[in-house]
Protein backbone atom coordinates (compact mmCIF):
# COMPACT_ATOMS: atom_id res chain seq x y z
CA UNK A 1 0.00 0.00 0.00
CA UNK A 2 2.90 2.01 0.87
CA UNK A 3 4.53 1.93 -2.68
CA UNK A 4 1.42 2.47 -4.05
CA UNK A 5 0.56 5.74 -2.22
CA UNK A 6 3.81 7.60 -3.35
CA UNK A 7 3.05 6.46 -7.02
CA UNK A 8 -0.50 7.98 -7.02
CA UNK A 9 1.31 10.85 -5.19
CA UNK A 10 3.83 11.51 -7.50
CA UNK A 11 1.49 10.91 -10.06
CA UNK A 12 -0.47 13.58 -9.20
CA UNK A 13 2.13 16.43 -7.82
CA UNK A 14 3.69 16.26 -10.93
CA UNK A 15 0.55 17.84 -12.31
CA UNK A 16 -0.38 19.64 -9.39
CA UNK A 17 2.56 21.95 -8.28
CA UNK A 18 0.81 22.80 -5.01
CA UNK A 19 1.15 19.49 -3.47
CA UNK A 20 4.01 19.16 -1.19
CA UNK A 21 5.39 15.99 0.83
CA UNK A 22 7.01 16.38 4.18
CA UNK A 23 8.16 13.34 6.17
CA UNK A 24 9.84 12.84 9.50
CA UNK A 25 12.59 11.90 8.34
CA UNK A 26 11.43 8.71 7.60
CA UNK A 27 10.38 6.60 4.48
CA UNK A 28 13.91 4.59 4.00
CA UNK A 29 14.19 4.08 0.04
CA UNK A 30 10.11 5.00 -0.79
CA UNK A 31 10.80 8.23 -1.06
CA UNK A 32 13.84 8.99 -3.33
CA UNK A 33 12.35 9.10 -6.52
CA UNK A 34 9.46 11.48 -5.17
CA UNK A 35 12.26 13.80 -3.67
CA UNK A 36 14.36 13.48 -6.80
CA UNK A 37 11.83 14.59 -9.53
CA UNK A 38 10.22 16.89 -7.43
CA UNK A 39 12.86 18.61 -5.18
CA UNK A 40 10.65 21.82 -4.42
CA UNK A 41 7.39 19.64 -3.89
CA UNK A 42 9.17 17.56 -0.82
CA UNK A 43 10.58 18.11 2.49
CA UNK A 44 12.10 16.15 5.03
CA UNK A 45 11.26 18.24 8.32
CA UNK A 46 13.64 15.67 10.12
CA UNK A 47 12.79 13.63 13.22
CA UNK A 48 10.32 16.28 14.68
CA UNK A 49 6.95 15.69 14.30
CA UNK A 50 5.10 18.50 16.00
CA UNK A 51 7.48 20.80 13.81
CA UNK A 52 6.37 19.33 10.75
CA UNK A 53 2.72 19.56 11.61
CA UNK A 54 2.81 23.08 12.51
CA UNK A 55 4.72 23.84 9.48
CA UNK A 56 1.95 21.55 7.19
CA UNK A 57 -0.60 23.71 8.82
CA UNK A 58 1.04 26.94 7.90
CA UNK A 59 2.38 25.74 4.41
CA UNK A 60 -1.59 25.03 3.80
CA UNK A 61 -2.89 28.18 5.39
CA UNK A 62 -0.39 29.58 2.40
CA UNK A 63 -2.21 27.37 -0.02
CA UNK A 64 -0.68 24.13 -0.25
CA UNK A 65 -1.93 21.27 0.09
CA UNK A 66 0.37 19.03 2.44
CA UNK A 67 0.89 15.47 2.92
CA UNK A 68 2.89 14.70 6.32
CA UNK A 69 4.55 10.91 6.05
CA UNK A 70 5.83 9.13 8.66
CA UNK A 71 5.24 5.58 10.54
CA UNK A 72 3.01 4.11 13.44
CA UNK A 73 1.74 6.74 15.57
CA UNK A 74 4.94 9.14 14.72
CA UNK A 75 2.39 11.39 12.77
CA UNK A 76 -0.91 11.50 15.04
CA UNK A 77 -0.03 10.85 18.38
CA UNK A 78 3.19 12.23 18.95
CA UNK A 79 2.01 15.48 17.60
CA UNK A 80 -1.65 15.49 18.28
CA UNK A 81 -2.28 18.58 19.46
CA UNK A 82 -0.69 20.10 16.60
CA UNK A 83 -3.12 18.72 14.27
CA UNK A 84 -6.13 19.29 16.87
CA UNK A 85 -5.09 23.44 16.67
CA UNK A 86 -3.39 24.11 13.80
CA UNK A 87 -4.66 21.87 11.52
CA UNK A 88 -8.04 21.20 12.32
CA UNK A 89 -9.58 24.44 13.81
CA UNK A 90 -7.81 26.27 10.81
CA UNK A 91 -9.51 23.53 8.73
CA UNK A 92 -6.04 23.50 6.89
CA UNK A 93 -5.47 21.09 3.78
CA UNK A 94 -3.23 18.81 5.56
CA UNK A 95 -3.46 14.82 5.14
CA UNK A 96 -1.66 12.81 7.58
CA UNK A 97 -0.45 9.55 6.26
CA UNK A 98 -0.01 7.08 8.80
CA UNK A 99 2.11 4.03 7.09
CA UNK A 100 2.18 0.78 9.36
CA UNK A 101 -1.48 0.63 10.65
CA UNK A 102 -2.33 -2.16 13.61
CA UNK A 103 0.16 -4.37 13.93
CA UNK A 104 1.99 -4.10 10.60
CA UNK A 105 5.09 -3.30 12.38
CA UNK A 106 4.89 -5.77 15.15
CA UNK A 107 8.00 -7.02 15.63
CA UNK A 108 9.25 -2.82 16.60
CA UNK A 109 7.21 -3.46 19.74
CA UNK A 110 4.35 -1.54 21.35
CA UNK A 111 5.86 1.79 20.50
CA UNK A 112 5.00 1.00 16.80
CA UNK A 113 1.86 -0.62 17.25
CA UNK A 114 -0.47 1.60 15.56
CA UNK A 115 -3.64 0.59 17.10
CA UNK A 116 -5.77 3.44 19.27
CA UNK A 117 -5.09 5.90 16.08
CA UNK A 118 -8.91 5.77 14.41
CA UNK A 119 -10.87 6.22 17.81
CA UNK A 120 -8.31 9.21 18.75
CA UNK A 121 -8.02 11.01 15.28
CA UNK A 122 -12.17 10.42 14.45
CA UNK A 123 -12.84 13.30 17.62
CA UNK A 124 -11.34 15.55 15.84
CA UNK A 125 -13.53 17.81 14.37
CA UNK A 126 -13.51 18.16 10.31
CA UNK A 127 -11.36 15.56 9.21
CA UNK A 128 -11.70 12.56 7.54
CA UNK A 129 -10.39 9.15 8.20
CA UNK A 130 -9.43 6.51 6.19
CA UNK A 131 -8.48 2.75 6.08
CA UNK A 132 -8.06 1.51 2.67
CA UNK A 133 -7.47 -2.46 2.00
CA UNK A 134 -6.33 -2.75 -1.01
CA UNK A 135 -3.89 -0.87 -4.27
CA UNK A 136 -7.50 0.07 -5.48
CA UNK A 137 -8.58 2.18 -2.71
CA UNK A 138 -5.03 3.48 -1.40
CA UNK A 139 -4.96 4.64 -4.51
CA UNK A 140 -8.27 6.81 -5.12
CA UNK A 141 -8.34 8.10 -1.52
CA UNK A 142 -4.41 9.42 -2.22
CA UNK A 143 -6.60 11.36 -5.67
CA UNK A 144 -9.31 12.49 -3.72
CA UNK A 145 -7.77 13.81 -0.91
CA UNK A 146 -6.09 15.89 -3.12
CA UNK A 147 -9.56 17.26 -4.43
CA UNK A 148 -11.02 17.56 -0.98
CA UNK A 149 -10.15 20.60 1.20
CA UNK A 150 -9.56 20.17 4.36
CA UNK A 151 -7.67 18.01 7.01
CA UNK A 152 -6.99 14.08 6.59
CA UNK A 153 -5.75 11.30 7.75
CA UNK A 154 -4.98 8.01 5.74
CA UNK A 155 -3.89 4.81 7.19
CA UNK A 156 -2.31 2.25 5.87
CA UNK A 157 -0.91 -1.06 6.52
CA UNK A 158 1.65 -3.05 5.36
CA UNK A 159 -0.66 -6.02 4.79
CA UNK A 160 -2.93 -5.56 1.60
CA UNK A 161 -5.47 -7.35 0.00
CA UNK A 162 -4.56 -9.35 -3.15
CA UNK A 163 -6.50 -8.58 -6.40
CA UNK A 164 -10.12 -9.61 -5.90
CA UNK A 165 -12.29 -10.47 -9.23
CA UNK A 166 -15.62 -9.93 -8.30
CA UNK A 167 -15.26 -6.61 -6.17
CA UNK A 168 -17.15 -3.49 -6.22
CA UNK A 169 -15.54 -0.93 -7.77
CA UNK A 170 -14.56 2.01 -5.57
CA UNK A 171 -16.82 4.84 -4.61
CA UNK A 172 -15.58 7.91 -2.74
CA UNK A 173 -17.74 7.66 0.97
CA UNK A 174 -19.26 4.75 0.01
CA UNK A 175 -18.81 1.07 1.85
CA UNK A 176 -17.25 -1.28 -1.33
CA UNK A 177 -18.44 -5.22 -1.00
CA UNK A 178 -15.70 -7.32 -1.79
CA UNK A 179 -17.30 -10.32 -1.98
CA UNK A 180 -21.10 -10.95 -1.94
CA UNK A 181 -23.01 -13.30 0.15
CA UNK A 182 -26.77 -13.78 1.66
CA UNK A 183 -26.62 -14.74 4.82
CA UNK A 184 -24.20 -12.93 6.94
CA UNK A 185 -21.50 -9.51 6.37
CA UNK A 186 -18.37 -8.89 7.65
CA UNK A 187 -17.52 -5.32 7.75
CA UNK A 188 -13.82 -4.80 7.87
CA UNK A 189 -11.57 -2.06 7.71
CA UNK A 190 -7.74 -1.60 6.50
CA UNK A 191 -5.47 -4.88 5.16
CA UNK A 192 -7.06 -7.25 7.34
CA UNK A 193 -9.50 -7.58 5.22
CA UNK A 194 -7.28 -10.20 3.83
CA UNK A 195 -8.27 -12.45 7.05
CA UNK A 196 -12.51 -11.17 6.85
CA UNK A 197 -12.39 -12.68 2.91
CA UNK A 198 -10.30 -16.12 4.25
CA UNK A 199 -12.86 -16.28 6.74
CA UNK A 200 -15.31 -16.31 4.19
CA UNK A 201 -13.66 -18.35 2.08
CA UNK A 202 -13.90 -21.16 4.64
CA UNK A 203 -17.32 -20.07 5.78
CA UNK A 204 -18.81 -21.19 1.72
CA UNK A 205 -17.11 -24.78 2.14
CA UNK A 206 -19.57 -24.99 5.14
CA UNK A 207 -22.11 -23.72 3.20
CA UNK A 208 -22.37 -19.80 4.50
CA UNK A 209 -22.28 -17.23 2.30
CA UNK A 210 -20.73 -14.11 4.23
CA UNK A 211 -20.61 -11.00 2.39
CA UNK A 212 -17.07 -8.98 2.96
CA UNK A 213 -17.67 -5.51 3.06
CA UNK A 214 -14.77 -2.47 3.09
CA UNK A 215 -15.19 0.67 4.98
CA UNK A 216 -12.32 2.09 3.76
CA UNK A 217 -13.76 5.44 5.04
CA UNK A 218 -14.20 5.43 8.81
CA UNK A 219 -15.27 9.31 8.48
CA UNK A 220 -17.06 10.48 7.32
CA UNK A 221 -18.87 7.30 7.10
CA UNK A 222 -21.45 6.10 5.03
CA UNK A 223 -24.15 5.72 7.40
CA UNK A 224 -26.63 4.63 4.84
CA UNK A 225 -24.66 1.90 3.83
CA UNK A 226 -24.22 0.71 7.21
CA UNK A 227 -28.08 0.79 7.98
CA UNK A 228 -28.64 -1.15 4.09
CA UNK A 229 -26.00 -3.62 5.69
CA UNK A 230 -27.99 -4.22 8.99
CA UNK A 231 -31.50 -4.59 7.22
CA UNK A 232 -30.19 -7.18 4.54
CA UNK A 233 -28.16 -9.54 7.13
CA UNK A 234 -29.50 -11.25 10.32
CA UNK A 235 -25.78 -11.85 11.22
CA UNK A 236 -22.99 -8.73 11.20
CA UNK A 237 -19.68 -8.81 12.36
CA UNK A 238 -16.91 -6.14 12.56
CA UNK A 239 -13.06 -6.52 12.33
CA UNK A 240 -10.66 -4.39 12.97
CA UNK A 241 -6.69 -4.53 13.80
CA UNK A 242 -7.60 -1.56 16.64
CA UNK A 243 -8.79 -1.59 19.68
CA UNK A 244 -12.58 -1.92 20.22
CA UNK A 245 -12.93 0.95 21.77
CA UNK A 246 -13.85 3.91 19.30
CA UNK A 247 -13.12 2.33 15.98
CA UNK A 248 -15.01 1.12 13.13
CA UNK A 249 -17.20 -1.21 15.74
CA UNK A 250 -17.80 1.46 17.68
CA UNK A 251 -18.49 3.88 14.62
CA UNK A 252 -21.13 0.79 13.76
CA UNK A 253 -22.59 -0.11 16.76
CA UNK A 254 -23.36 4.00 17.20
CA UNK A 255 -25.52 4.34 13.65
CA UNK A 256 -27.31 1.09 14.43
CA UNK A 257 -27.85 2.46 18.35
CA UNK A 258 -28.75 5.79 17.10
CA UNK A 259 -31.29 4.76 14.34
CA UNK A 260 -33.28 2.04 15.81
CA UNK A 261 -32.28 -0.55 13.43
CA UNK A 262 -29.85 -3.69 14.08
CA UNK A 263 -29.13 -6.69 12.75
CA UNK A 264 -31.14 -9.97 14.45
CA UNK A 265 -26.77 -10.68 15.54
CA UNK A 266 -24.23 -8.47 15.92
CA UNK A 267 -20.73 -8.73 17.03
CA UNK A 268 -17.14 -6.75 17.35
CA UNK A 269 -14.39 -8.35 16.69
CA UNK A 270 -10.87 -6.08 17.47
CA UNK A 271 -8.01 -5.90 19.87
CA UNK A 272 -8.42 -5.95 23.73
CA UNK A 273 -8.12 -2.83 25.91
CA UNK A 274 -4.87 -4.15 26.87
CA UNK A 275 -0.96 -3.31 25.19
CA UNK A 276 0.53 -5.88 23.02
CA UNK A 277 3.97 -6.85 25.03
CA UNK A 278 4.27 -9.72 22.54
CA UNK A 279 5.98 -9.51 19.06
CA UNK A 280 5.37 -11.43 16.05
CA UNK A 281 4.86 -10.10 12.73
CA UNK A 282 1.46 -8.85 11.81
CA UNK A 283 -0.43 -11.78 10.37
CA UNK A 284 1.42 -13.96 13.73
CA UNK A 285 -0.04 -11.23 16.15
CA UNK A 286 -3.08 -11.39 14.31
CA UNK A 287 -3.74 -15.03 15.58
CA UNK A 288 -2.14 -13.96 18.83
CA UNK A 289 -4.90 -11.63 19.62
CA UNK A 290 -8.00 -13.82 17.77
CA UNK A 291 -8.31 -11.57 14.45
CA UNK A 292 -7.26 -14.48 11.83
CA UNK A 293 -9.15 -16.18 9.72
CA UNK A 294 -9.97 -19.47 11.57
CA UNK A 295 -10.93 -17.10 14.46
CA UNK A 296 -12.97 -14.81 12.61
CA UNK A 297 -15.04 -17.93 10.99
CA UNK A 298 -15.59 -19.67 14.50
CA UNK A 299 -17.08 -16.50 15.54
CA UNK A 300 -19.02 -16.06 12.65
CA UNK A 301 -21.08 -19.11 13.14
CA UNK A 302 -21.31 -18.49 17.00
CA UNK A 303 -23.48 -15.43 15.82
CA UNK A 304 -25.51 -17.11 13.05
CA UNK A 305 -26.38 -19.70 15.78
CA UNK A 306 -27.67 -16.73 17.71
CA UNK A 307 -29.59 -14.82 14.78
CA UNK A 308 -31.70 -17.91 13.69
CA UNK B 1 -5.92 60.20 12.19
CA UNK B 2 -2.60 59.02 12.64
CA UNK B 3 -1.31 58.00 16.43
CA UNK B 4 2.58 57.34 17.07
CA UNK B 5 3.88 54.04 18.37
CA UNK B 6 4.14 55.51 22.03
CA UNK B 7 0.24 56.40 21.67
CA UNK B 8 -0.54 53.09 20.35
CA UNK B 9 1.33 51.23 22.89
CA UNK B 10 -0.74 53.48 25.73
CA UNK B 11 -4.18 52.46 23.75
CA UNK B 12 -3.62 48.94 23.54
CA UNK B 13 -2.29 49.00 27.60
CA UNK B 14 -5.78 50.36 28.61
CA UNK B 15 -7.88 48.37 26.44
CA UNK B 16 -6.24 45.12 27.86
CA UNK B 17 -7.23 47.04 30.91
CA UNK B 18 -10.56 47.45 30.18
CA UNK B 19 -10.70 44.22 28.66
CA UNK B 20 -9.39 42.09 31.52
CA UNK B 21 -11.69 43.47 33.96
CA UNK B 22 -14.74 43.51 32.61
CA UNK B 23 -14.06 40.41 31.50
CA UNK B 24 -12.83 39.19 34.84
CA UNK B 25 -9.51 37.22 32.39
CA UNK B 26 -6.03 36.54 33.49
CA UNK B 27 -2.88 37.84 31.73
CA UNK B 28 -2.84 41.59 31.87
CA UNK B 29 0.74 41.54 32.94
CA UNK B 30 1.61 39.54 29.51
CA UNK B 31 -0.30 42.16 27.51
CA UNK B 32 1.62 45.26 29.20
CA UNK B 33 4.60 43.89 28.58
CA UNK B 34 4.65 43.30 25.10
CA UNK B 35 2.36 46.53 24.48
CA UNK B 36 5.71 48.38 23.15
CA UNK B 37 6.43 45.28 21.04
CA UNK B 38 2.65 44.80 19.16
CA UNK B 39 2.49 48.71 19.00
CA UNK B 40 5.88 49.11 17.19
CA UNK B 41 4.90 45.79 14.43
CA UNK B 42 1.43 47.39 13.54
CA UNK B 43 1.95 50.93 13.86
CA UNK B 44 5.67 51.01 12.22
CA UNK B 45 6.89 47.75 10.44
CA UNK B 46 3.91 44.98 9.05
CA UNK B 47 2.67 45.96 5.75
CA UNK B 48 -0.90 45.55 6.21
CA UNK B 49 -4.51 46.58 4.58
CA UNK B 50 -7.41 46.74 7.28
CA UNK B 51 -9.59 46.71 4.04
CA UNK B 52 -7.91 43.21 2.86
CA UNK B 53 -7.11 41.05 5.75
CA UNK B 54 -5.89 38.34 3.66
CA UNK B 55 -4.12 40.81 1.12
CA UNK B 56 -1.57 38.44 0.01
CA UNK B 57 1.46 40.58 0.14
CA UNK B 58 0.74 41.49 3.54
CA UNK B 59 3.20 40.49 6.21
CA UNK B 60 1.81 37.51 8.63
CA UNK B 61 1.82 38.37 12.28
CA UNK B 62 1.35 35.20 14.90
CA UNK B 63 0.95 35.59 18.59
CA UNK B 64 2.34 32.70 19.60
CA UNK B 65 1.72 33.54 23.36
CA UNK B 66 -1.96 33.44 22.69
CA UNK B 67 -2.55 33.93 25.91
CA UNK B 68 -1.83 38.32 25.48
CA UNK B 69 -4.45 37.44 22.53
CA UNK B 70 -6.09 41.02 24.18
CA UNK B 71 -3.53 43.14 23.37
CA UNK B 72 -3.66 41.75 19.66
CA UNK B 73 -7.55 42.47 19.32
CA UNK B 74 -6.81 46.19 20.88
CA UNK B 75 -4.09 46.51 18.13
CA UNK B 76 -6.25 45.19 15.12
CA UNK B 77 -9.25 47.69 16.44
CA UNK B 78 -7.08 50.60 16.53
CA UNK B 79 -5.64 49.57 13.13
CA UNK B 80 -9.10 49.42 11.40
CA UNK B 81 -9.65 45.56 11.92
CA UNK B 82 -12.58 45.28 13.38
CA UNK B 83 -14.48 48.08 15.48
CA UNK B 84 -13.30 49.28 18.85
CA UNK B 85 -16.52 48.70 20.47
CA UNK B 86 -16.42 44.97 19.64
CA UNK B 87 -13.21 44.91 21.79
CA UNK B 88 -16.00 44.67 24.51
CA UNK B 89 -17.30 41.58 24.11
CA UNK B 90 -13.71 39.98 25.31
CA UNK B 91 -14.02 37.35 26.84
CA UNK B 92 -17.79 37.40 27.28
CA UNK B 93 -20.92 35.15 26.45
CA UNK B 94 -21.21 34.36 22.90
CA UNK B 95 -17.95 36.38 21.96
CA UNK B 96 -15.63 35.64 19.05
CA UNK B 97 -12.91 37.22 20.84
CA UNK B 98 -11.84 34.24 23.31
CA UNK B 99 -9.05 35.12 26.21
CA UNK B 100 -6.67 33.21 24.03
CA UNK B 101 -6.29 34.99 20.30
CA UNK B 102 -8.66 33.13 18.07
CA UNK B 103 -8.59 33.62 13.81
CA UNK B 104 -12.61 32.50 13.80
CA UNK B 105 -14.36 35.69 12.29
CA UNK B 106 -11.44 38.25 13.76
CA UNK B 107 -9.76 40.00 10.72
CA UNK B 108 -6.37 39.91 10.74
CA UNK B 109 -5.93 37.09 12.87
CA UNK B 110 -3.85 34.32 10.99
CA UNK B 111 -3.28 31.69 13.54
CA UNK B 112 -5.33 30.68 16.73
CA UNK B 113 -2.72 29.85 19.58
CA UNK B 114 -3.42 29.48 23.47
CA UNK B 115 -1.42 26.67 23.94
CA UNK B 116 2.25 27.59 23.71
CA UNK B 117 5.19 26.19 21.34
CA UNK B 118 2.59 25.99 18.32
CA UNK B 119 3.41 29.87 16.64
CA UNK B 120 6.92 29.31 15.56
CA UNK B 121 6.46 25.96 13.72
CA UNK B 122 3.01 27.47 11.56
CA UNK B 123 5.38 30.85 11.04
CA UNK B 124 8.32 28.76 9.80
CA UNK B 125 5.26 26.80 7.28
CA UNK B 126 4.14 30.23 6.30
CA UNK B 127 7.60 31.38 5.41
CA UNK B 128 9.00 28.42 3.93
CA UNK B 129 5.81 28.65 1.74
CA UNK B 130 6.61 32.37 0.68
CA UNK B 131 10.35 31.43 0.12
CA UNK B 132 9.00 28.87 -2.15
CA UNK B 133 6.50 31.29 -3.91
CA UNK B 134 9.31 34.37 -4.34
CA UNK B 135 7.28 36.57 -2.59
CA UNK B 136 8.68 39.49 -0.42
CA UNK B 137 6.52 39.44 2.71
CA UNK B 138 7.66 38.70 5.82
CA UNK B 139 6.41 36.10 9.00
CA UNK B 140 6.55 37.65 12.27
CA UNK B 141 6.33 35.16 15.34
CA UNK B 142 6.09 36.92 19.10
CA UNK B 143 6.63 34.30 21.80
CA UNK B 144 7.08 34.54 25.55
CA UNK B 145 10.14 33.07 27.62
CA UNK B 146 8.72 30.78 29.73
CA UNK B 147 7.09 29.33 26.24
CA UNK B 148 10.50 28.76 25.30
CA UNK B 149 10.31 25.85 27.30
CA UNK B 150 8.50 23.65 24.85
CA UNK B 151 10.57 21.29 22.88
CA UNK B 152 8.90 22.23 19.62
CA UNK B 153 10.21 25.66 19.55
CA UNK B 154 13.70 24.54 18.91
CA UNK B 155 12.51 21.79 16.61
CA UNK B 156 11.47 24.94 14.53
CA UNK B 157 14.27 26.73 15.17
CA UNK B 158 16.92 23.73 13.62
CA UNK B 159 14.43 23.86 10.53
CA UNK B 160 14.28 27.39 10.07
CA UNK B 161 18.24 27.83 10.44
CA UNK B 162 19.00 25.00 7.98
CA UNK B 163 16.41 25.99 5.67
CA UNK B 164 17.41 29.69 6.04
CA UNK B 165 14.09 31.26 6.67
CA UNK B 166 15.63 34.92 6.22
CA UNK B 167 11.72 36.14 6.35
CA UNK B 168 11.18 34.68 9.73
CA UNK B 169 11.29 37.35 12.32
CA UNK B 170 10.81 35.76 16.37
CA UNK B 171 10.47 38.36 18.89
CA UNK B 172 10.67 36.78 22.44
CA UNK B 173 9.05 39.04 25.09
CA UNK B 174 11.64 38.32 27.82
CA UNK B 175 10.04 39.88 30.58
CA UNK B 176 11.82 37.10 32.68
CA UNK B 177 8.59 35.86 34.65
CA UNK B 178 6.78 32.91 33.92
CA UNK B 179 3.10 31.49 35.08
CA UNK B 180 4.11 30.57 38.71
CA UNK B 181 7.69 32.14 39.25
CA UNK B 182 10.60 33.65 37.42
CA UNK B 183 12.02 31.84 34.74
CA UNK B 184 15.52 31.62 36.23
CA UNK B 185 13.55 30.22 39.06
CA UNK B 186 11.63 27.59 37.26
CA UNK B 187 13.59 26.76 33.58
CA UNK B 188 16.81 29.32 33.31
CA UNK B 189 17.20 30.06 29.69
CA UNK B 190 20.29 31.57 29.49
CA UNK B 191 22.68 31.88 28.03
CA UNK B 192 19.77 32.52 26.11
CA UNK B 193 21.05 34.51 23.13
CA UNK B 194 23.85 32.17 22.77
CA UNK B 195 21.20 29.44 22.43
CA UNK B 196 19.68 30.73 19.28
CA UNK B 197 23.17 32.55 17.88
CA UNK B 198 24.51 28.08 18.34
CA UNK B 199 21.14 27.16 16.77
CA UNK B 200 22.14 29.29 13.88
CA UNK B 201 20.10 32.34 14.17
CA UNK B 202 21.22 36.14 14.02
CA UNK B 203 20.17 37.62 17.80
CA UNK B 204 19.34 40.93 18.48
CA UNK B 205 19.02 42.01 21.72
CA UNK B 206 16.48 44.84 22.53
CA UNK B 207 15.17 47.13 25.00
CA UNK B 208 11.51 45.64 24.51
CA UNK B 209 10.03 49.07 25.75
CA UNK B 210 12.31 51.26 23.49
CA UNK B 211 10.40 51.68 20.04
CA UNK B 212 13.37 53.20 18.02
CA UNK B 213 15.32 50.51 19.29
CA UNK B 214 12.90 47.91 18.34
CA UNK B 215 11.64 49.98 15.17
CA UNK B 216 15.41 49.66 13.74
CA UNK B 217 15.79 45.64 14.71
CA UNK B 218 13.00 45.25 13.07
CA UNK B 219 12.99 47.05 9.80
CA UNK B 220 13.91 44.51 6.91
CA UNK B 221 17.39 43.32 6.67
CA UNK B 222 19.45 43.11 3.60
CA UNK B 223 22.50 40.47 2.91
CA UNK B 224 21.45 37.50 5.87
CA UNK B 225 19.85 34.47 4.80
CA UNK B 226 19.82 33.44 8.47
CA UNK B 227 16.15 33.91 10.75
CA UNK B 228 15.98 36.38 13.26
CA UNK B 229 15.44 36.50 16.76
CA UNK B 230 14.48 39.36 18.49
CA UNK B 231 15.29 38.72 22.42
CA UNK B 232 12.97 42.13 23.45
CA UNK B 233 14.23 42.78 27.43
CA UNK B 234 10.54 43.89 28.97
CA UNK B 235 9.09 43.95 32.50
CA UNK B 236 6.16 42.51 33.00
CA UNK B 237 3.31 44.57 33.82
CA UNK B 238 5.08 47.74 32.19
CA UNK B 239 3.48 50.72 32.38
CA UNK B 240 1.11 49.92 35.72
CA UNK B 241 3.45 50.32 38.64
CA UNK B 242 1.65 48.11 41.17
CA UNK B 243 1.77 45.53 38.52
CA UNK B 244 5.54 45.62 37.45
CA UNK B 245 7.75 42.93 38.14
CA UNK B 246 4.85 40.92 39.77
CA UNK B 247 4.22 37.11 38.87
CA UNK B 248 0.72 38.06 40.55
CA UNK B 249 -0.40 39.87 37.60
CA UNK B 250 -0.20 36.89 35.60
CA UNK B 251 -3.30 35.68 36.27
CA UNK B 252 -4.81 38.61 38.52
CA UNK B 253 -7.59 40.58 37.04
CA UNK B 254 -8.07 44.42 37.85
CA UNK B 255 -10.78 45.31 39.91
CA UNK B 256 -12.39 48.02 41.86
CA UNK B 257 -9.58 50.55 43.35
CA UNK B 258 -6.76 48.52 41.06
CA UNK B 259 -8.71 49.10 37.64
CA UNK B 260 -8.88 52.41 38.38
CA UNK B 261 -5.78 53.17 40.02
CA UNK B 262 -4.30 51.10 36.36
CA UNK B 263 -6.08 53.42 33.88
CA UNK B 264 -4.99 56.53 36.05
CA UNK B 265 -1.73 55.81 35.35
CA UNK B 266 -1.76 54.71 31.80
CA UNK B 267 -3.75 58.03 31.07
CA UNK B 268 -1.22 60.08 33.24
CA UNK B 269 1.51 58.80 31.43
CA UNK B 270 0.03 59.53 27.52
CA UNK B 271 2.32 61.08 25.49
CA UNK B 272 0.41 62.78 22.88
CA UNK B 273 3.06 64.41 21.23
CA UNK B 274 5.81 61.44 21.63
Amino acid sequence: MRDCFVAALLEIARQNRRVLLMTGDLGFGVLDSFARELPLQFLNAGVAEQNMTGMAAGLALEGRTVFTYSIANFPTLRCLEQLRNDVCYHEANVKVVAIGGGFSYGALGMSHHATEDIAILRALPGISVHAPCDEVETSAITSLLVTQDGPSYLRLDKSKLAPLQDADEFRPGRLRLLRSGRHAAIMVCGGIAGEAIKAAESLAREGIECAVVSVHTLKPIDAEGVLDIARRYPAVLTLEEHVLSGGLGSIVAEILVDSGIRPRAFARMALPDQYCSVVGTQEYLRAHRGLDALTVANRMKALLSTAC
Amino acid sequence: MIISTQQLANRIRRHAIHMTSSGKSSHVGSVLSMADIVAVLYGKILRKNPQDPRWPDRDRFLLSKGHAGAGVYAALAESGFMPLEKLRTHYQNGSDLSGHVSHKDVPGVELSTGSLGHGLPVACGMAKAALLDGRTHRVFCVLSDGECDEGSNWEAALFAAHHKLRNLVAIIDYNKIQSLASVAETLALEPFADKWKSFGWEVINVDGHDHSALIAALEPRVGSDRPLVTIAHTIKGKGVSFMEGSVLWHYRSPQGDEFKAALRELEAGEKPDA
